[in-house]
């Protein structure tokens, strides 16, 4: 009796999104890359506003304008909540690549502290904003 | 054609080129810098979106926001590279489609870094002579 030999099992597959409770450090794990790309974003907001700065005041006003009219608040507002919540959850993972922080308890209130982190302090530096005159 | 080797006879040899770690490291280092750049970077913006064109011309003479603010956009620029093409490795798998966007990633990060820095020189350079 000639036999091939059997085609290599499928590998099993690792359970995607869909199969997991859905947890807060679940939802910070998405979102530290959610985050990023948005912050993709931010960075060629910054090389506009160079770009504008160095482009004369004609630009400029034109860079400001856009920033300053309500979507581009609310985009602006955004990328600031994104930036903190990927500043502290950033911390959070060097403190993982140093093996500190992965107690379920402790992996679960660093994940809420960094969601609270990024909200308030979003909020505080855009009353700041308002407060210096900024806005 | 069937393949008679098995799952890990065929990965076997494929593993890392053994230069992986380079981004590995240097994610984590530009992440530390980000940490204290970008927090000065937010209270920057703020004095920045006060101040106007000229304002924002005189910010940028100091050579200490000047270089701040390019080593800001050298490790930020640096950091959303890798960060980008991790996540194209991770959820592109057709060769041609990857490929592509890995060259768009590098193309986008590189020149942004450029243009922003050729203008961030432009006016620091100038700001005296406005």
């Amino acid at each position: 009796m000639v036999e091939s030999s059997p085609a290599p099992r499928a590998h099993p597959l690792s359970p995607h999104l869909q199969v997991w409770r859905w947890h807060i450090t679940l939802a910070a794990s998405i979102l530290h890359r959610a985050t990023g790309a948005a912050l993709y974003l931010g960075l060629l907001i910054l090389a506009g506003w160079a770009l504008a700065l160095a482009s004369g005041p004609q630009a400029y006003d034109g860079f400001t304008g856009l920033m300053g009219s309500i979507p581009g608040r609310i985009g602006l507002f955004c990328l600031t909540v994104c930036l903190f919540f990927h500043l502290a959850n950033g911390v959070r993972h060097l403190g993982w690549d140093l093996g500190r922080g992965f107690e379920p308890a402790i992996a679960n209130a660093t994940a809420w502290a960094a969601f609270v982190f990024a909200i308030a302090m979003a909020i505080g530096v855009w009353v700041l904003l308002a407060v210096i005159g900024a806005l | 054609m069937a393949d008679f080797r098995t799952a890990l006879g065929r990965a076997r040899g494929l593993g890392s080129a053994k230069t992986g770690v380079g981004h590995f490291i240097g994610q984590r280092v530009s992440a530390v810098a980000l940490i204290a750049l970008a927090i000065w970077g937010v209270g920057s913006a703020a004095v920045l979106a006060r101040g106007g064109y000229d304002g924002a011309r005189a910010w940028l003479g100091s050579p200490i926001n000047a270089a701040l603010l390019i080593l800001l956009a050298v490790a930020g620029f640096y950091h959303v590279q890798i960060g980008m093409r991790t996540i194209i490795e991770d959820y592109i798998h057709r060769a041609l489609s990857k490929t592509a966007l890995l060259i768009l990633n590098q193309f986008v990060c590189f020149g942004g870094l450029a243009l922003t820095v050729i203008c961030l020189l432009k006016v620091a350079l100038n700001a005296g002579a406005i």
